[in-house]
């Protein structure tokens, strides 16, 4: 017999008072879990479906000269072809340190030609990185396949009076216009879209690459440090991060995430409510309990101890089904919650030990007080007989 | 020198503009080996003259000695490790932990003491075989009769051989025969040496005792 042996035989022959004690702490836990869980998951699921709206990172030529919108972004030197990024180049960006928060990479190739009397802007892209990046394309018809095929943008495909199907002439070559895209409101609109090599051949600029649009996962969002690994690979370049994007999606994370914390903290605290009352309560029912304690020579650190013990043990378990039936309710609800089946439920044993931790810890403070309050009792009183 | 000696011994509780005079100036020798009743009225201040013995009510003025120890000169945990190695109690009501067997409620005073388990065991064991319920170790408080209940209180009190046994009205809720039983187990106890302190306002309990001790309104008539 040890004072341990007094804490578990009490927990295991009051069960009732020991499965509420649990399951107000459990659910506080259960609680918190799941909303880490969600948010966690639900960020992934977030970042993906964001990682879908374009670029977060635009490298084009250094250059002084007088630059060229691109939407709203500085493209500098475009229109004077100086020193443009080699084609080779582009394996260099997938070799810095955290190239495995990249996701697309799409370079591609400018320049000004005349159609049918028209002049027009042409891009050269890589048509599969490209349709990966920008999700939000409606293409009336097809995308490119082969070299012979161009997409045009709907104001192109206006002032060219052409639709899919049709041909146009650019620089003498005939190219069938495989798709036409739907009015995107950006500058994609006005463009005329080949396929990069073809482009580089028409426009002269084989093995050189106007600029680079890279599309860069937010997991922890290392936008900056990408914008300088990328810098030290391609010093001929500006990298430049598009912060729009990247303050946009951060902004969304941290709202969310904030949301989820704020809603953790106020369950937390009423699990330790729940536990602080219960442990009060179950101390007066204890009261003369207690006094025999006293009374038969338990010191204030034994009693304390008894009362903490029991605080331990349940809040480890509370923790242990907790995080079960957090991670459970995580997973019933996440395909609810994202909106779609594409969404995955993260198992992070951060959360696992942390639920753990916080219920022992929140546990234990709960009952402080109760143990510190069951040590005082003065045993004559509590024995109130003698 | 007697094994507890008390002198002069006051205790009074205020309460608000009142003061209540529990005990007021009270001498007593008590040898080791004797077996002692203390009889009184209600109000008398037997009770609390018990608990002032048990370590476990400063008095308002006189000393205590114990087995040479001034008890109330001890801070309120060496008072309390006092209680555990040399003070035993019975009370009233039993005071059973309910959730312990009558084995593990026997055992509880040896939770804080430095012996191994299997000591703890067969101390226990030789504590219940003495009041006869070496048979029913593993029953819980309610499942034995009051008497039983009773003998387990014992057993508890004597476990750790304390110099002093200390009891507070141990037959207050026991039919007269169950009574009987347990002050012949008390004056069992008494004749192999055991000193015993015991509260009662039951007269036919004094007849087990060596000597009675009559309080009157706080003071020893």
């Amino acid at each position: 017999m040890k004072l341990h042996n007094i804490s578990i035989n009490n927990l295991r022959r009051r069960k009732a008072k020991m499965a509420f004690l649990t399951i107000g702490l459990m659910v506080g836990i259960a609680t918190i879990v799941t909303l880490v869980t969600l948010t966690k998951s639900m960020s992934s699921d977030i970042e993906r479906k964001m990682d879908e709206f374009g670029a977060n990172i635009l490298i084009t030529p250094q250059s002084n000269d007088l630059s060229m919108s691109y939407g709203g972004i500085s493209l500098g030197g475009v229109t004077f072809d100086q020193r443009e990024i080699r084609e080779e180049d582009l394996a260099k960006i997938t070799s810095i340190k955290n190239n495995k928060n990249i996701s697309t990479v799409s370079p591609k190739v400018l320049g000004g030609v005349r159609v049918a009397e028209k002049d027009i802007l042409l891009v050269g892209v890589n048509f599969d990185s490209e349709l990966k990046m920008k999700q939000w394309w409606q293409i009336f018809g097809e995308a490119p396949k082969n070299e012979g095929e161009v997409l045009l943008g709907s104001d192109a495909a206006k002032a060219l009076n052409v639709m899919s199907g049709d041909t146009v002439e650019i620089k003498g070559e005939k190219f069938k216009v495989a798709g036409v895209l739907d009015q995107t409101g950006s500058q994609d609109d006005a463009l005329v879209f080949a396929p990069l090599m073809k482009a580089q051949k028409l426009l002269g600029k084989e093995g050189r690459i106007t600029l680079v649009e890279v599309a860069a996962l937010c997991a922890g969002c290392p936008i900056g440090d990408m914008v300088v690994q990328i810098a030290e690979k391609l010093p001929e370049a500006k990298v430049s991060a598009i912060q729009q994007v990247v303050e946009s999606r951060l902004h969304a994370l941290d709202q969310f995430s904030r949301f989820s914390y704020g809603v953790a903290a106020v369950v937390v605290f009423i699990g330790a409510l729940i536990v602080f009352v219960t442990m009060m309560g179950s101390v007066n029912e204890r009261t003369t309990e207690i006094g025999v304690f006293r009374a038969i020579g338990f010191r204030r650190s034994h009693i304390m101890r008894i009362i903490l013990l029991e605080a331990v043990l349940v809040s480890l378990l509370a923790g242990l089904l907790g995080y079960a039936s957090g991670m459970g309710a995580a997973k019933l609800t996440l395909p609810i919650m994202a909106e779609g089946k594409n969404a995955v439920l993260i198992w992070d044993s951060t959360v696992a030990f942390g639920s753990i931790a916080l219920a022992l810890v929140v546990g234990v403070l709960a009952s402080l007080y109760p143990a510190l309050h069951a040590s005082k009792m003065d045993p004559t009183e509590a024995l109130r007989a003698l | 020198m007697a094994l507890i000696e008390i002198s002069n011994l006051k205790k009074y509780y205020v309460s608000g503009d009142d003061t209540v005079e529990a005990l007021r100036g009270v001498d007593i020798a008590i040898e080791a080996g004797e077996f002692i009743t203390i009889m009184g009225q209600s109000g008398s201040g037997k009770s609390t003259l018990l608990s002032v013995l048990g370590g476990m009510n400063h008095p308002t003025e006189g000393e205590v000695e114990m087995a040479g120890v001034k008890l109330y000169d001890l801070s309120g945990e060496k008072l309390a490790d006092f209680r555990a190695g040399n003070l035993g109690f019975v009370f009233q009501s039993f005071h059973l932990i309910p959730y312990l067997t009558a084995m593990e409620n026997v055992m509880l005073p040896l939770a804080i003491a430095n012996m191994k388990g299997a000591q703890k065991r067969g101390a226990a064991k030789e504590a219940l075989e003495r009041v006869g319920l070496g048979n029913k170790v593993d029953r819980l408080p309610n499942q034995l009769s009051g008497g039983e209940q009773e003998r387990v209180a014992i057993a508890r009190a004597i476990v750790n051989s304390p110099h002093i046994l200390l009891a507070d009205e141990p037959t207050g809720n026991l039919d007269s025969k169950t009574s009987e039983e347990v002050m012949g187990l008390f004056r069992e106890l008494n004749q192999t040496g055991q000193t015993v302190v015991m509260v009662t306002h039951n007269a036919e309990n004094c007849q087990y005792a060596d000597r009675t001790i009559q309080l009157k309104d706080g003071m020893v008539v």
